[in-house]
């Protein structure tokens, strides 16, 4: 449909209505900038080493539970793990309770809570991370025999 | 060019032309959900995280996709309307609003299901759990908007700036999980690169969104048809097709 052959008082409408989008979208996303940091659902292990995360007040914190970090009280059902970015920033979680289902170590979690002066995360709660990755139980073994690191479908020649 | 466009525009012509959609699409919609709904179901494989509970994906993820393509759907009709004034336009429009709705309802409710044994929670307020609940209470103040100003017949004009407005909601659903850290993972299937999943489940998953996009196809049309002999009642052409003298 070409401009030239529309009616000006119609095409003097489409104006309007673009422009009507092209503001709203300008404004929203200048608001979403300035939001960008309280959008975020948890601060990453590297906010939180590097003092962006408040102490002592509820926050979330989120990364990857470290491979061979999880240790579990013989007592009670207190368990430690570090989460990680898997770029070298890794933070102590200390939780008791009960975890989901999908908690292990290498997965993502998101652990809200409190982080006290020491350093350590005491979270009151711990929510499994899916990925967006999914495969049969049988692919998953394959891949874990051969060793594969970075397991995705995609990457299964 | 422009002649289908306004042939399209005629209510007259559309109502004759759209005689069988709603029961040919009907029923090709539901061969494909039961097939689909079957395969995800019974025979899909399971994933080796989740168990069973990556078979709410068959009506989760297609829920999602067509929630938002109704919407798309409904700003464009909405900009049509105020546009070139086509009548016929701001019915599509109206006549979408409540199949969105429930897509977008149900949406929340599966992911929900979902999210507690998966996450361990029902609900977070993450950037794309949250950007989804706007959508649907932007499709429930549409519906509200055209319920309050329906009587008076000034409905069209606002409910389409109100759903033009609110398009821009529909990036921020769609990249919400790139721009932020949010509990839901980000997508699985990309335009550039291969699935993040068998074949075993995206094809099941296929079929389930192509049976979903029918089935609204067919529920719109049907709705849209009942709107056009509302609204043109008083019309020879109603009144023939009705069989009233």
């Amino acid at each position: 449909m070409k401009f030239g052959v529309m009616k000006p008082h119609r095409r003097q409408r489409l104006v309007v209505i673009l422009f009507l989008l092209i503001t709203v979208g300008g404004g929203v996303t200048f608001m979403l900038i300035a939001l960008n940091e309280n959008i975020n659902l948890f601060y990453s292990t590297e906010q939180i080493l590097s003092g962006a995360a408040p102490k002592n007040k509820p926050i979330k914190a989120g990364g990857m539970v470290l491979e061979g970090s999880v240790e579990r009280s013989p007592q009670n059902l207190e368990v430690r793990f570090l989460i990680s970015d898997m770029q070298g920033h890794s933070v102590p979680i200390i939780y008791t309770g009960i975890l989901p289902d999908l908690f292990r170590e290498g997965q993502g979690v998101v652990t809200e809570g409190m982080l006290e002066d020491s350093g350590n995360f005491r979270a009151s709660r711990v929510l499994a991370k899916h990925d967006e990755n999914y495969m049969p139980p049988e692919i998953a073994d394959m891949l874990e025999e051969k060793h594969v690191q970075n397991k995705s479908w995609s990457e299964i020649p | 060019m422009l002649g289908w466009f306004h042939r399209l525009g005629s209510p007259k012509m559309f109502f004759g032309m759209s005689q069988s959609w709603p029961k040919t699409f009907g029923l090709l919609s539901f061969l494909l959900l039961v097939l689909g709904t079957v395969w995800g179901l019974l025979f899909a494989p399971l994933d080796y995280q989740q168990g069973h509970s990556v078979r709410i994906m068959y009506v989760h993820v297609p829920a999602a996709a067509v929630a938002q393509s109704c919407y798309l759907f409904m700003a464009i009709s909405g900009a049509v309307f105020l546009i070139w004034n086509i009548k016929l336009a701001d019915w599509a429009a109206k006549s979408m609003a409540p199949i969105g709705a429930s897509l977008a309802f149900l949406v929340l409710i599966t992911g929900a299901i979902w999210g507690k044994p998966t996450w361990g929670t029902w609900w977070v307020w993450d950037a794309r759990l949250t950007s989804t609940l706007v959508l649907l209470l932007l499709y429930l103040g549409i519906i509200a908007l055209r319920n309050a100003l329906e009587e008076k017949g000034n409905d069209g004009r606002p409910c389409a700036i109100l759903a033009l407005v609110g398009l821009v909601n529909l990036p921020i659903i769609k990249y919400s999980v790139d721009w932020w850290f949010t509990l839901h993972q980000p997508a699985s299937f990309t335009l550039t690169e291969k699935p993040k999943m068998p074949p075993e489940m995206w094809i099941p998953l296929l079929i389930m969104a192509a049976g979903y996009y029918l089935f609204v196809f067919s529920v719109w049309t049907s709705r849209i048809r009942n709107e056009i002999v509302s609204r043109e009642r008083k019309t020879a052409w109603a009144r023939a097709w009705a069989g009233s003298p």
